[in-house]
C-alpha cells in the first residue's frame, strides 16, 4: 500500500529513532511511504499561538502539494497529525477561512481542494494492514512482556474518529496481536505536558511523573509511545523526574514501530533501540532477545 | 462577611465580549452552561489563575484585564481534553488559542515564557520552513531562562550523546514560494 508520508520536523530530529525504526519495519509490512516532496513544517501548537491564519496556511501548503498525488498523507508525529487533520476539517467547514487559504496558496502558485486524508501512522498500520498480518509477520511473539500503551493527547482528539477520545483501543490490540500483553491504566491518554516542559517544567514534570508512576504501579516494563513529544518527555526527563521526586522510574519509553520491529526479527539496532535516554531493562532485553533468536 | 474586591459594574469592560466574539470561534463561548466539565478534565487547572470554566464567566462579564493577563491562556497544553468533553461542542482549546493572540496583540505577555517560545517557533518556520528544535531551544533559553539555563544541561546532554540533537536544520527546499504564502497571508491580514 502506498501513501504520501509526512514525517515532521521532530522526526528528522530528536525522534530520529522513530524514524529509523519506520524506515526498517516498512519494507516487511509492504508498506510504501513516499516522502511528501519539500514539505514544511505543519506549524505545531505553536504557530497557532501567535497566528492564526498563517498557521493555517503554511500547513495547508503541505496537504495542496499532497494533492498532487491523490493518496492518504500519513505522519507518525500526533501534533502533525492533529494540525494537518484541523487545517483541513476547518478548510472543509469555513467558507471564510477557505477562500484566505486559497489565495495565500494561490500567491506560491498552488491550489488545495481538500480531497486528502490525513491520518496518523498508527491508524494506517493498524487498520489497513491490519492487526492478522503484523501478526502472522512476526518472527517471534513477545511473551511475558507487560506494556503500559500511552496515546497522549492529540492523537484520539477532536478530529481524529479512528478511536475513541477517553478509550482508546487501537494501540492494545497492536500490543495483544504482538504477543505482549498490555497493563490496564488510566493515563492512556492523559497530557504529558508537550512543550511546556520547555516553559514549565515543574507543571509537565509532575504530569510526567504521575504517568510513570500510574504505568508502574500497574506492573508496566515499559511504555509504548506514538508521539515525538510524549517520548521524548517521559524519556529524556525520566532521570530528572526521578531526582525531583525522589522516585526510581526505570521505564523505557518506546515507540510502537521499534516494538512491532522487534517482532519482525530486526536487530536492535537498526530500530534505534540502544539510543533511548532510559535504556532497556534486563528483563526487557531478554525477551526481545528470545524475539531476535525465534 | 465578604473578604474579597468587589468589582463595581462600571468598572468592567463591557466590549471585551463583541470583541471576542469578533474572534474566531469566540461566539461559541454563549453556548457555555458553566457546568464546569472542563476545568474538572484540565489537567493543568490547579495551577491556573482561573479554569476555564471561569474564564468564560469572566469574559462574559468584561474582566478584560483577569482574562488576558492570566496564566490560564499560557498553561493551556492543547491537550483538547476539555473540547471533546463539553457537552456543548465548544472548542474550547481553539478559544484559547484566540485569547493567546489577543493577549500577544495586547502586549499582555509580560513574563509568559510559552510567548517566547511560540514567537521563536514561527521564526524558525519562517527561516528554515521547519523546526529546528536545537536551534529554538537555544533561542528560548537565550531570550526567556537564561537564569536557569544549566537546567537544560542534562537532558541536552542525552540526547547529544544518543545521538538525536541534530546542529544543523533541515531545511525545506523552495523558501521562495512559502515567503510568498507567507507575505499573501500579511496582505490579507489575520482573520
Amino acid at each position: 500500500m502506498k501513501y504520501t508520508y509526512y514525517p515532521g520536523c521532530s522526526v528528522n530530529a530528536t525522534a530520529n529513532i522513530y524514524r529509523d525504526s519506520i524506515a526498517a519495519i516498512a519494507p516487511a509490512l509492504g508498506l510504501e511511504l513516499e516522502e511528501l516532496e519539500d514539505w514544511n513544517c505543519c506549524g505545531a501548537t505553536a504557530y497557532m499561538s501567535v497566528k492564526e491564519l498563517m498557521s493555517f496556511a503554511i500547513s495547508a501548503r503541505n496537504l495542496a502539494i499532497a494533492e498532487k498525488h491523490n493518496r492518504d498523507v500519513v505522519t507518525p508525529c500526533s501534533a502533525c497529525y492533529t494540525v494537518l487533520n484541523k487545517t483541513n476539517h476547518y478548510f472543509a467547514d469555513y467558507p471564510e477561512l477557505r477562500r484566505k487559504i486559497g489565495q495565500a496558496l494561490e500567491a506560491g502558485g498552488l491550489s488545495y481542494s481538500g480531497n486528502i486524508r490525513v491520518r496518523h501512522l498508527l491508524d494506517v498500520i493498524c487498520n489497513d494492514i491490519g492487526y492478522d498480518k503484523i501478526a502472522s509477520l512476526a518472527k517471534k511473539k513477545l511473551a511475558g512482556l507487560k506494556v503500559a500503551p500511552y496515546y497522549g493527547c492529540q492523537i484520539v482528539r477532536p478530529d481524529s474518529g479512528f478511536d475513541d477520545p477517553d478509550e482508546p483501543t487501537t494501540m492494545n490490540r497492536l500490543i495483544e496481536a504482538l504477543g505482549a500483553e498490555c497493563v490496564d491504566y488510566r493515563m492512556k491518554t492523559a497530557c504529558c505536558g508537550a512543550s511546556l516542559m520547555g516553559t514549565q517544567e515543574e507543571l509537565a514534570m509532575r504530569l510526567c511523573k504521575n504517568l510513570l508512576l500510574d504505568a508502574q504501579q500497574n506492573g508496566a516494563h515499559c511504555i509504548v509511545t506514538i508521539c515525538p513529544l510524549c517520548q521524548m518527555n517521559l524519556d529524556v526527563y525520566q532521570g530528572k523526574i526521578n531526582a525531583r521526586y525522589k522516585t526510581k522510574f526505570d521505564i523505557p519509553v518506546l515507540y510502537f514501530t521499534q516494538l512491532i520491529g522487534v517482532t519482525l526479527g530486526l536487530p536492535l539496532r537498526d530500530l534505534g533501540l540502544g539510543r533511548l535516554a532510559v535504556k532497556l531493562t534486563k528483563p526487557m532485553k531478554r525477551i526481545f532477545e528470545g524475539a531476535n533468536n525465534g | 462577611m465578604l473578604d474579597r474586591d468587589i468589582v463595581a459594574e462600571y468598572k468592567l469592560d463591557h466590549d471585551f465580549l463583541s470583541e471576542i466574539y469578533a474572534l474566531p470561534g469566540g461566539r461559541e463561548i454563549k453556548k457555555c452552561i458553566q457546568c464546569g466539565t472542563c476545568s474538572s478534565s484540565c489537567p493543568l487547572s490547579y495551577v491556573m489563575d482561573h479554569g476555564p470554566r471561569k474564564m468564560f464567566s469572566l469574559i462574559r462579564a468584561g474582566f478584560r484585564e483577569e482574562v488576558l493577563s492570566s496564566n490560564t491562556i499560557w498553561f493551556c497544553s492543547s491537550c483538547y481534553t476539555c473540547a471533546v468533553r463539553c457537552p456543548k461542542d465548544i472548542k474550547i482549546t481553539d478559544v484559547m488559542y484566540a485569547l493567546k493572540r489577543l493577549a500577544v496583540k495586547e502586549g499582555k505577555t509580560k513574563g509568559k515564557k510559552a510567548v517566547v517560545l511560540s514567537r521563536n517557533f514561527a521564526r524558525m518556520v519562517n527561516t528554515y520552513g521547519r523546526n529546528h528544535e536545537t536551534e529554538l531551544m537555544a533561542r528560548y533559553i537565550l531570550e526567556a531562562d537564561l537564569l536557569h539555563a544549566l537546567k537544560f544541561v542534562p537532558q541536552g546532554w542525552k540526547l547529544l550523546v544518543n545521538r538525536r540533537l541534530p546542529l544543523f536544520p533541515h531545511r525545506m527546499k523552495n523558501m521562495d514560494q512559502l515567503k510568498k504564502i507567507l507575505r499573501k497571508v500579511d496582505e490579507l491580514g489575520e482573520i
